[in-house]
């Protein structure tokens, strides 16, 4: 447990993000040290508390998860770019090898979803496999480690620092809606507005008659959207939700460390336990969130048939 | 939990990395990779293609073999033939030789057995005039007996 206090305290200080953001004028932002002031104008500043981040609103940046999202996609583009640059027709050794079945892999799960011809979904099924896995892995780290060096680091023992990029759920969304982005993209390049237009109006229930066909639009319109705009948000809470939960489970089992020796024993078979159970759910979620973009790109890609 | 601009940071980030990947890690590894498949297939191909040529060449060999074996059998066949005929060829030589020798041979016997009786017969003569003195005691005309001598002798 890092900086001592009660287990709330201690839950609530592992969940609270790192924030840059605009505070807006006539906040009255309490110090360090007690005392506050209020803000003449909107100021841009590291929030010093949840109260504060909340305050910032969307013009806030969550610096910690998006920089070890950052720092986790370099990780993956300059070792798959190393690999990348080694890769020839010849006999392949060591980390190439595993570089190639992971590519591999991916491309047969694309081919086995996509039959398109779209060279964009293969690469972006890859960076989001890999990159996932490598933001899940964070999850790994024992809970206290990272935040302890950035405490560390900065000199204030109650820095807040969140080091599991999918347990943001702005991370997730925005890839989420980022996919969805696409989706709309290839389905409207596919199929032209009305043909999107159509696919969402006269879906799932057609009739024969024009006149009943009018009376089912509004009907199909709303059954179409909400299906159509679940799919980002289920894609985007999935990943978050799963990751949210094991990395309470782990500050739950990183509480237990400070409750004595036989506790803290028990705490260290569990969170072995719990992180050998846990490399099966970071693998199985990235796995997931990849397969249902392909998905959901092979339904832009989709020119629906007359039904 | 707050949604806020981290969201379009993401975004952004995303758009990058996967362009990254599209622009220089997908198409060197995919290539690199389908062209250790072509290689790998080509090589497979040209084990197969050696694996019949060799049975082609096993083929040929058994058959150039069996040839000249054949073509051995009437070389010896011939040399056969052909020793015999020599050895043929020198009986004959040797008998005719052996033939010539003894007429030869014959000859200078008769020869010989005429020189000898010429020989003798002259010795002969000498001796029956010898005798003949020895006996008579007294000395007779030779030349007067000689004819009679000759004629003795002649008859030997």
């Amino acid at each position: 447990m890092s900086g001592g206090g009660t287990s709330a305290e201690y839950i609530k200080h592992h969940l609270t993000n790192l924030a840059y953001g605009k505070l807006p004028a006539g906040y009255e932002r309490v110090g360090e040290h007690g005392g506050s002031h209020v803000l003449e104008e909107s100021t841009w500043t590291m929030a010093r508390s949840p109260e504060e981040a909340s305050a910032m609103g969307f013009n806030a940046v969550h610096v910690d998860t998006l920089g070890w999202s950052i720092v986790t996609g370099l990780v993956f583009c300059f070792l798959f770019w190393r690999m990348a640059q080694k890769a020839t027709a010849g006999v392949p050794s060591g980390l190439l090898n595993f570089v190639e079945m992971i590519v591999e892999f991916i491309d047969t799960t694309v081919k086995d979803t996509f039959h398109y011809s779209n060279k964009l979904i293969a690469p972006m099924a890859l960076t989001i496999f890999c990159w996932i896995f490598l933001m899940n892995l964070m999850d790994l780290v024992p809970v206290d480690w990272l935040p302890m060096l950035a405490a560390k680091l900065t000199g204030n023992p109650h820095q807040y620092f969140k080091v599991v990029p999918t347990t943001d759920v702005n991370i997730t969304l925005g890839m989420a809606f980022t996919v969805f982005g696409l989706m709309i993209f290839f389905s409207i390049k596919e199929k032209g507005v009305m043909g999107f237009v159509k696919e969402l109006t006269l879906h799932p229930f057609h009739a024969s008659k024009w006149y009943v066909n009018i009376l089912l639009i509004p009907i199909n319109l709303i059954l179409e959207s909400v299906s159509l705009i679940a799919k980002p948000i289920s894609l985007g809470l999935r990943l978050f939700g799963n990751l949210y939960a094991g990395e309470m489970i782990f500050i739950l089992i990183a509480i237990m460390f400070g409750a004595g020796w036989a506790l803290g024993l028990f705490a260290g078979v569990l969170q072995w336990a719990w992180a050998v159970f846990h490399v099966l759910v970071i693998t199985l979620q990235a796995f997931v969130f990849m397969v249902l973009t392909i998905v959901y790109m092979s339904m832009a890609h989709d020119v629906e048939e007359e039904h | 939990m707050n949604i806020n601009a981290t969201l379009i940071g993401q975004s952004i980030t995303f758009f990058i990395f996967v362009w990254f990947c599209l622009k220089y890690i997908w198409p060197p590894i995919r290539n690199a990779m389908a062209e250790r498949e072509q290689k790998i297939a080509d090589g497979l191909q040209a084990a197969d293609r050696a694996q019949h040529d060799l049975e082609l060449a096993k083929q040929k060999i058994a058959h150039e073999l069996h040839e000249a074996k054949q073509q051995a059998a009437v070389i010896i066949e011939q040399a056969n033939k052909r020793s015999a005929l020599i050895v043929d060829e020198a009986k004959q030589q040797a008998r005719e030789e052996g033939d010539r020798l003894k007429v030869a041979a014959q000859a200078e016997i008769e020869q010989e057995v005429n020189r000898a009786r010429e020989k003798l017969r002259r010795q002969v003569s000498t001796l029956a005039v010898a005798g003949a003195e020895k006996i008579l005691q007294s000395s007779i005309d030779v030349g007067a007996h000689n004819k009679l001598v000759d004629k003795l002798a002649a008859e030997l």
